[in-house]
Formats: structure tokens, sequence, C-alpha cells
């Protein structure tokens, strides 16, 4: 009898599943790929079959301009049979719009993939869903004890103060086109914020995709030939890289907010030139880590993309088996 | 406590000095006393607990974090205040934070080693994750947030509409929470006096010489050296050397603070022996023989009588009680003439005034400095009191031209602040041969002034038309835009890898009409070396 879970291999371009001929989240071209979200880094473009939710799959479909041949949706709690006996179920991940863990199933045992996720609640996207299992492969984006993202409603509270206290200036907040600026947004709007909010030209076509998606994000405006004076005490969103970019001197003085994970850090924002962080993440923190492996109480824990030796370290300390897997292609160094 | 956390956490993410002034400023102005003392203390690095230290932390921390997890948050945030502030465990229950900085400065003078710990870590309870940062740094007395003295100081005058020169000269001496000082800004009354103890007094500054010409027959003139510029004060048996900024330096030059033993405020230019500048005459080596005793704590034996240290007397500002600041400089120069042969000859010597018959007599001699290695002239108003700061029509100061050499642009790097959005700090680089015979470009300095608003858009444009690889904050450009750069003098230099350090480069024009394997070579540039 094969070792369990033998089935299952990392290699440094995926995780690839060795009896369905199939791969979790490719950095390269494959024949068949299980995607678990939109991001560049999990999707990318040109399989020969692709598997993804609906949300997922439009979201390729917009980024890369072309749909996928041969890709296959699949609905959350949908389960797709896969060659070699291989089930795959996709379940609620949290982490963007239409993020999925996948649940493989094969020789009666069960592995979740968590993709990115995250615990917090998010306006813009169905909450994590815990799933029993025997390996847990879960990412470690912000796996140290010093990341403990705050509650959202502060740092909304923060950037409505920063735009009261500057009169005359704009708040220029950068965050991730997928995802991160949507659920900024949309927080926004929860917080009670109910002006135009004006957008990067890089940010447009993906609120639309948000929108038709049944997400109400409010009025909002592309930024693109608006006059400086027209700009003052607003909130403009834009991707992390146009923050200190030749594009951001049109705008009225902008006071540089960044919406990130790593804002936690005070040199990290510093380093960017971000006067105004904001502890936004759309990954799971170290509290949210810990407690989703004491929940789910896999007989295995496997740990990759990001900082694997902390988190390796409290499964040791709490009598989890675990270890980390060397996979290559994922960065999340704006989120 | 949670304001000054705050102001601590805004000073931090602002770049810019004005924004960071405005920032202190307003806190100045509207914390009470003894806070605002207090949190200026903490910031100008005017607090120190002995018996809080990184060790009572790092050892806390060992307590109630894992020593593996603690070693990877550390290495990662890369701060042990801002480590412990994040991984500090949230104690059960609602805690009252600590009301003022007061109350916490208080609390620390209070304890000793044997108590540290359990005070430190009741006061950590009692604080948030930023309130915990703030005063960590605060305890253990590491702001490194980047706010100097000086600009501590800029801010207090701007809080309360007074003079800098004056806070500088009134917060010498004062110890925190400086209530007699901010009783004079804040409340109009009398200053606090300053002249039984060994202070740094405001110097006075020169505007660089615009004129075309200028009357001998109002001004004096003097060589300018080359070395660092020094106060010495004597009062009450004690002796301190402060530099430019106001820093205490006598431990550093300790054969010149132990000369003067006379009670007077002297201003003058702080050299080492040698026969660099002006000749075996001028008795003073070149400005890197200098910079091997700056920034030492100690000094061994073997530089004290290598490289011994003597200042160059420029003026003086007060002999025993009489202040000799509002008086005109003429006779602050007979005062300072017959005060010199009674100073240990083999520390001080005097600045000598030069016998110019005419501006262009003048000019003639200020032509030679260079051979000199002086680095110009001086010109001092006869009539001009002793003013701190720069005031116009008093003091000009007439350097020799800078030296000039074509370089190419190598490297480029964002600035910061209003210029993040600009490639404004650039590396450039002279051929270390023939460049038609496979010569490379070799880095012989870096500069970021010194350009126009105009010029800097072209150069931030050039670099992003033309670069070939990026490394992190950094762009390696493809070489082809020649620039002239001037700088006052070139040195050898073993930390180099072409050998040479210039200084005070900056780019004087843009050479679009040379190409780049026109600009000038290494040796071009080491033939100037003036060492």
């Amino acid at each position: 009898m094969a070792p369990p879970f033998s089935w299952l291999r990392p290699e440094p371009q995926g995780l690839y599943v060795t009896p369905a001929n199939a791969w979790i989240d490719p950095s390269r071209a494959v024949d068949l790929a299980l995607v678990t979200h939109g991001h560049a880094d999990h999707a990318r473009g040109g399989h020969g079959t692709t598997v993804a939710t609906p949300e997922t799959l439009a979201i390729m479909a917009l980024r890369y301009g072309v749909i996928e041949a041969g890709s296959r949706a699949v609905a959350y709690g949908e389960t797709v049979a896969l060659r070699g006996d291989v089930r795959a179920t996709y379940v609620p991940a949290g982490h963007v719009l239409g993020s999925a863990q996948i649940l493989l199933e094969h020789g009666g045992e069960r592995v979740v993939i968590t993709g990115d996720y995250k615990r917090r609640a998010d306006p813009t996207c169905t909450p994590f869903a815990v799933t029993p299992c025997d390996v847990f492969v879960t990412e470690a984006t912000f796996g140290l004890p010093v990341f403990k993202h705050p509650s959202i409603a502060d740092e909304m509270a923060k950037l409505l103060a920063a735009r009261e206290n500057d009169a005359g200036r704009c708040v220029l907040v950068g965050a991730y086109a997928l995802g991160k600026a949507q659920r900024v947004i949309a927080e926004l709007r929860a917080a009670g914020y109910h002006e135009t909010i004006w957008l990067h030209g890089a940010m447009e076509k993906m609120c639309r995709l948000y929108e038709d998606h049944g997400i109400d994000l409010g009025d909002l405006k592309p930024v693109a030939g608006v006059p400086k004076a027209a700009l003052e005490n607003a909130i403009i969103v834009c991707p992390p890289s146009a923050l200190n970019d030749r594009w951001s001197r049109r705008l009225p003085d902008p006071v540089t907010a960044m919406a990130s994970g790593w804002m936690r850090v005070r040199q990290r924002a510093r380093q960017r030139g971000v006067e105004l962080p904001l502890i936004i993440s759309d990954h799971a923190d170290w509290d949210e880590l810990t407690t989703t492996i004491a929940q789910v109480n896999p007989t295995e824990t496997w740990i990759t993309h990001g900082r694997e030796e902390a988190l390796l370290r409290w499964c040791e300390l709490t009598q989890r088996k675990a270890r980390a897997l060397a996979l290559v292609g994922y960065e999340d160094e704006d989120d | 406590m949670q304001r000054f956390a705050a102001l601590l956490d805004a000073l931090v993410l602002t770049p810019s000095r004005n924004a960071k002034l405005a920032l202190l400023a307003s806190y100045l102005r509207e914390t009470p006393d003894p806070d605002r003392g207090w949190a200026l203390a903490a910031l100008t690095d005017g607090l120190d607990f002995p018996a809080v230290k990184a060790g009572t932390i790092r050892a806390l921390m060992a307590e109630r974090v894992d020593p593996v997890l603690w070693t990877l948050s550390r290495e990662y945030v890369g701060d042990t205040a801002e480590t412990a502030s994040l991984l500090w465990p949230e104690p059960l229950g609602e805690q009252l934070p600590p009301t003022s900085v007061a109350e916490v400065v208080a609390t620390l003078i209070a304890t000793n080693r044997a108590t540290a710990p359990a005070t430190v870590a009741e006061l950590m309870d009692r604080l948030d994750v930023n309130g915990r940062y703030a005063f960590l740094k605060l305890a253990t007395g590491a702001m490194r947030i980047g706010i100097s003295a000086r600009l501590a100081k800029v801010a207090f005058a701007q809080a309360f509409d007074v003079r800098v020169e004056d806070v500088e000269e009134y917060w010498h001496g004062q110890a925190p929470p400086y209530l007699p000082l901010f009783d004079w800004a804040a409340n109009g009354a009398a200053p606090p006096r300053t002249d039984l103890l060994p202070l740094f007094r405001p110097f006075m500054l020169a505007h660089p010489l615009e004129a075309e010409s200028i009357d001998l027959a109002d001004y004096a003139a003097e060589w300018k050296w080359d070395g660092i510029r020094v106060q010495i004060v004597h009062v009450a048996g004690e002796t301190r050397v402060y530099s430019r900024g106001g820093d205490d330096i006598s431990a550093t030059f300790p054969e010149v603070s132990a000369a003067l033993t006379t009670p007077c405020v002297l201003d003058g230019e702080l050299l080492v022996r040698g026969a660099h500048q002006g000749g075996e005459a001028g008795g003073a080596a070149s400005f890197n023989a200098l910079q091997q005793r700056l920034g030492r704590k100690t000094v061994s034996k073997a530089m004290l009588r290598d490289s011994p240290a003597f200042v160059r007397l420029y003026d003086l500002l007060i002999e025993g009680a009489d202040d000799l600041r509002e008086q005109a400089w003429e006779y602050r120069r007979t005062r300072l003439e017959a005060l010199v042969p009674r100073l240990d000859p083999e520390r001080f010597d005097i600045s000598q005034v030069i016998a110019a018959k005419s501006f262009d007599d003048l000019a003639e001699i200020r032509a030679r400095a260079r051979d000199e290695a002086i680095e110009g002239v001086m010109l001092k108003r006869r009539d001009s009191p002793y003013v701190a700061g720069r005031r116009t029509g008093l003091w000009y100061k007439w350097k020799r031209d800078p030296l000039l050499i074509d370089c190419v642009l190598m490297y480029a790097q964002r600035g910061s602040g209003k210029r993040s959005s600009f490639y404004s700090d650039f590396t450039f680089g002279c051929w270390n041969g023939d460049p038609d015979q496979g010569a490379e470009l070799l880095p012989v300095g870096k500069a970021y002034f010194g350009f126009t608003d105009a010029e800097l858009k072209e150069l931030d444009r050039h670099v992003r038309q033309n670069t070939v690889a990026k490394f992190g904050p950094v762009r390696e450009t493809d070489k082809s835009l020649v620039f002239e750069v001037a700088f006052d003098s070139v040195h050898t230099s073993k930390r180099h890898k072409s050998g040479v350090a210039m200084r005070f480069p900056r780019i004087s024009r843009i050479r679009n009409d040379k190409p780049a394997h026109e600009a000038d070579r290494l040796e071009t540039l080491k033939a100037l070396i003036a060492d």
C-alpha cells in the first residue's frame, strides 16, 4: 500500500495530484489546473482545462481578455469527479470574490487546500467554511505572531478621520485591484461614506465585475481627466504600485494611505512612503491561522507560501504534525 | 500617554520636515506641563532610566513568548520595542491606561533593577499596542525616529513664536521637563539664567557672496579653513567643546578641552596639525585627516600623538563676565588678539586677517587658495555684532570656485518626501581608462542636489526611459547621460572601489551635448586629489 497522502506531491510549480494528472494553482501552463482564486500568482492563463468557481473564471476572463478554452465552472459545494478516482469539492475561502478552498478526496483520504483565506467578515465575498480533513494545506502569508489585524471598523475610522483632518488634500488609498479595493470601498459605504469614490484606471473594470456579481459599491468615477480642485477632500483608490508613481502628481497633495496587512510594521509603512497605514488584509492573521488549524484539527498540517517557520514552530509547540512545503511563485508583497 | 503615542506614530510616518515641525509644534502648544517637557526630552534623548534597558524588555518577553517565535518576529520587524509591543499578550479585563507621560516617567524614575521588570510589565498591561511602542521607546531611550535636537528646537520656536536662537541658548543647561523654558516661551516669564554654566551659544553664520565686489573699508577678510566649526566654552572650572549643531564633542577632543582654563566663549575652526592647508605656516592637515578623529567617544594615545587637534580662533563671544556679542567685530577682534597670547599656543592660534589692499587684490589672493588647500575666504563687516544664524549683509563666505568634472549617470534612486515620485539620487561614474579600448565606468560619487526643478524632471524622465535593470528602489541606467558635477575637493578613500571620495558633489548642469565616452576619466579626477 502506498504511504498516506503520497498521491499529492508538492512540486516547485505547485501541488500535483498524481492520479488525476491535475495541478493546484500551477505557476505555469498545464493540462488540468484547479484554481483557488483569481489573483495573478494563483490563476495563470493558458491551461488546457481550468477548473474554478464561476466568479474566478469571470475574473480570469477579465484579466487575460479571453475566456479560457476548456474552462469548467464549479459552484461552492459542488463536487467534480476527476480521473484516477479523485473528487474535488470547492468550498468558500473568504479571501476575495469567488475564492475557494479545494477539498480533494482519494482512497478514503481527505485533503483541504486553502489557497489564500481569511476569517474576518467581508461584504464582498462568501465566508470561509471550516471543512474537516486529514491533511490541511494552509497558507502562511502572515504567519508570524506580530501580525494581528485590527478590526476593519477602526481602520475605516482612521481613513475617514484623515480625510476630515486634511482639508484641501485628498486621501490616496493603495489597494490590490482585485478584492482589497472593492472591500475597502464596500466597508467605506458600510461606515456611512456615500460620496463619490474615485478610481485609478486599473481599478475600474474589476469594480464593475464585482457590481455585476451583485456587490453594491456606490458611486464610483474614474479619476482620469478630473481637475485637481475637484479632487480636494476626495478618497481615491489606486493599485499600490501607483502610490508613488508619476501618476499621483496630478492629485491635490495626497495623503498616502495603503491598505495592507504589512502595514502592521512601521518600517514597512515607512519604506513605502506611506503616511496613513491601514492594516487591512485579505489573508488570515496569526490568530486566524492558528485558530483555523485548531478548528479543522487535521492529522497533518502542511504550510505553504509565507512565513512557514513560525507556524511550523507553533504546530510543534501544540503537538501537531506539520511540514513546510517549498512551493515557489506565490508572492503577496502588497496584500 | 495616548497623545504622546499618537505623536510618535505620526512622526515616524511623516516624511516631510515641515509636516514634522507642524506636528511637534502643535503637540508642544496643546499639551500641558510637565508632559510636553518630558515628551520633548524623550524625543531628543534627554531621558535616561538606568534600571530599564533593552535587556529588561527581552527578559520580560522571554517569559511570555516562545524564544523561537520571538527571534523570528524580531528578525522580521527589525526593532525590539516594536516587536515587543506587538507580541505583548493583551491582558484580561479592562485596564486603566496611564493618564500622562509624567506618570510614566515618575514610575520609571522610582524603579530600580530589582523592581523594573514588574513595573514595566504593569505599565505594558495598561497600554494598547501603539501605547506600548511609545512607552518602550521612552523607557529604553532608543528613539531613533529621525527627530534631531535641532528639529525639536525649531518646532519649539514655531510653537510659541520665539526666536530659535534664543531657544538654543536657553535650552542648554535646562533639565527635563524644562519648566522654566516653557514658562518663558509660553507665558512670557523671564528667560532662564545662562551665565553660570558652560552653555552653547548659537553660531553666527555667513551667506554666500553674490555681489560682484565689496568695499574692504567696511569688510575684513579672513581665510575660511577646512575643518569643523567649534565653540569652546570655559566657565566655573568646566570646559565644553561644541560642534556646529550644538553637540558636546569635548570627549572627542580631550586635548582641546583640557587646554582652556580662561573663562570665555570662543569661536573657531577645529583642525589637526599638519602642513596641508596653507603649507608649513598654515600648520593644518586636510579635512580627511581630521575626519579620522570625528565621531569617536574615546581617543587612543596614538591618535592624540599622531593627529593632535587645535583650534584656529575666529571670534570671542564672552570673556569673563563680559558678553561681547553686541559689540562690533572690530572690537571683539582686538579683545581676541589680546587674549590669544594668554592661551596655550599648542592648542590655540588666531586666524589671520588677510592683508588685501583692494577687492581685486583679494580676488587674486583667493584664486591661490586652492594651491594652499584652503576653502576660500570669509568677509566680515567690521561693525557687525555676533548674532545667531545668518543675517543679511554682515558675514559672507566667498568660497573658491568649485572643481568640475564630467561624469556619466549610472544609477538612480527615488527620493523621499516631496521627491518620492522622482528619481532624484544619482550615482555617477568616470571611465577607468579609454572607453574605446574597453574601459569601464566606476562609480565615483552620489549627488542629490544642484539641479533645478525643471532639470530634475528631465533627469527623472531620462532614468525612466533608459532603465536597463532594477534593484529594489534603485534603477540602473543605460549610462548614456553625461552631467557636469561640481565639488569642493576630492580625497583618496579605501572604502570606495574607485579609490576616491568627493566632498559636496552636486550636479551643476546636464551635458546633453556630450556623448558618454567623452566623459572624464578616473585619472583626471585622481589628479585633483588634495590629501
